[in-house]
């Protein structure tokens, strides 16, 4: 328990003035704008969107500007931001097979119909510092090629043709859609539930998960059957207009995760797959999301639980950066009657073990007469 | 019936060009028509809707994030009402789509929005889409084998 403190005032207002300097920093230094950090810092955009839970670039980079880089921070703003909105309902469910593919790769199939795009990706980078990106850098105007009408089909759909892995589960007719902005998580908690406090999770917890899940941590033989980014038009069904209206498009990042096998005795064995959704180019966060979500399938498909990875309440219970960081970082504020009790506990057990000291080694004709 | 599906289809297809293009690009162009007296019916206000996704890509529905969402409504002096939804907390240009819907189903001002606002507008969205395509395509890898014990 922690408790108000009077008297602070006068230093919180000075130190948030402090903040704001530091914030700015050297005033000599040109402030950067919100179109710099969306335009140049793009991916932090992105992380703050999918783990702030809202896709709004603009809202994304103030936050990113207010926290002075600290993205937990900024996905607090964001959070704290959502709930100052009215809700207009729910969109229809995008579709990812119609998304306009930026990049898309698989590391199953060499030959995928629509190709292997690699699109602007870090991969094959030689992650050597770029002292010609230090000022005034202009890039190389992309190169150019025609673009193909083909289909770009999922990976798990081509599988799924042959019947060599597993189909996506479907919802039940009238079936509502679980959502833990409104209810609080219970367990065991079902996939969509699991699904949306995955793709709003902190991405180094995912990481280090799913890192573990390949380590040797509930292990699954996990391929990247297709990995996907790009653009994805967003649809609402609008009471009042009377018809789906198009709200524009969004940009996702999509991982779908093939698996080790499953199989029965009434059923041909085939492949299982964990899948892994966030807003923005989100490499990282949905290939280890993928990868957790695999995991945590292990009851559903009768494999051995217990690690870490699997046990959903572990992982769904410390996958939020905000609530953890809530907890953790509430230590620092007053706890200073919590303490005085502690205190004074402590001191009165020291006393008893003084005084219990004091009588073992009390004089040798005591303790005869005690025996 | 069919009348009215072709009207919401077209609706539909104006509102997928306006969502992508920027409130000053439509004022810009509606500026270039001669405009109905028209009112607010619903002021522009800022909200939230729930994004959707499937899991697999392909299954069963579940919530994947929100995203702002901006919405207004308008009513033509002469009856016509526009409804605008646009991602994102420009209220200004969700009352633009909204006023656009409304001319779109209007007789007397439907043909010059299409032509004058929604066309051009579309015809520049193709434009950055099939940048954005070539510009893709350029990254496209074209596979060949090294036939070994060879040269």
């Amino acid at each position: 328990m922690y408790v108000a403190v009077k008297g602070g005032e006068r230093a919180i207002e000075n130190a948030h003035r402090l903040l704001a300097n530091a914030r700015r920093g050297d005033q000599s230094v040109a402030e950067v704008s919100l179109d710099q950090i969306s335009e140049q810092l793009g991916l932090a955009v992105d992380r703050v969107m999918s783990e702030g839970s809202l896709y709004d670039r603009e809202l994304a980079a103030l936050a990113i500007k207010q926290a002075r880089g600290d993205l937990i921070e900024a996905i607090f703003l964001v959070r704290a931001f959502r709930a100052t909105l009215p809700r207009f309902g729910a969109s229809e469910p995008v579709d990812t097979g119609a998304m306009r593919v930026r990049r898309r790769v698989s590391s199953t199939f060499k030959d995928i119909p629509g190709g292997q795009i690699l699109g602007p990706t870090f991969d094959y980078t030689h992650r050597l510092l770029d002292p010609s990106l230090a000022e005034g850098f202009v890039p190389e105007a992309p190169s150019m090629a025609e673009a193909s009408t083909a289909p770009t089909p999922r990976v798990t759909d081509i599988l799924g043709r042959d019947g060599l892995i597993e189909a996506s589960p479907q919802a039940e007719d009238g079936a509502s859609v679980g959502d833990l902005t409104r209810e609080p998580l219970n367990f065991p908690a079902d996939r969509d539930l699991r699904l949306q406090n995955l793709a709003r999770g902190d991405e180094g917890f995912l990481l280090a998960m799913g890192y573990s899940t390949q380590r040797g941590y509930g292990r699954n033989h996990p391929f990247a059957g297709e990995i996907r980014f790009g653009e994805v038009e967003v649809e609402f069904a609008a009471e009042d207009v009377g018809f789906v209206v198009p709200l524009g498009s969004i940009e996702l990042t999509e991982c779908q995760m093939v698996n080790q096998f499953k199989g029965s005795a009434t059923e041909a064995p085939c492949f299982t797959r964990g899948y892994g959704l966030a807003f923005g180019q989100s490499e990282r966060k949905t290939m280890s999301m993928a990868l957790v979500d695999r995991a945590l399938r292990a009851r559903e498909l009768g494999e051995e639980v217990g690690a870490p990875a699997q046990d959903e309440e572990f992982v769904l219970s410390h996958s939020d950066n905000v609530q953890a960081t809530g907890f953790v970082e509430h230590l620092k504020l007053p706890h200073y009657v919590d303490f005085q009790s502690e205190l004074g506990l402590l001191r009165k057990l020291r006393k008893q073990f003084a005084e219990a000291s004091a009588e073992a080694n009390a004089p040798d004709a005591m303790k005869e007469a005690a025996e | 019936m069919t009348q009215h599906n072709t009207q919401q289809a077209q609706r539909q297809a104006a509102m997928a060009v306006l969502a992508h293009a920027e409130a000053g690009e439509i004022a810009a162009r509606l500026r270039t028509i001669p405009s109905p007296g028209h009112q607010d019916l619903r002021a522009p206000e800022s909200g939230l809707v729930m994004l959707r996704a499937r899991v697999g890509g392909d299954g069963a529905p579940f919530n994947l994030g929100e995203a702002t969402v901006s919405r207004a409504a308008v009513r033509l002096a002469s009856g016509e009402v526009g409804f605008g939804y646009t991602l994102g907390r420009d209220g200004e240009k969700a009352r633009l789509i909204a006023l656009c819907d409304a001319l779109v189903q209007s007789r007397d001002f439907g043909a010059a929005v299409e032509r004058d606002v929604i066309a051009p507008l579309r015809e520049q969205l193709m434009i950055r889409r099939k940048q954005a395509a070539e510009e893709t395509a350029a990254t496209k890898v074209d596979f060949y084998t090294m036939v070994r014990g060879e040269g």
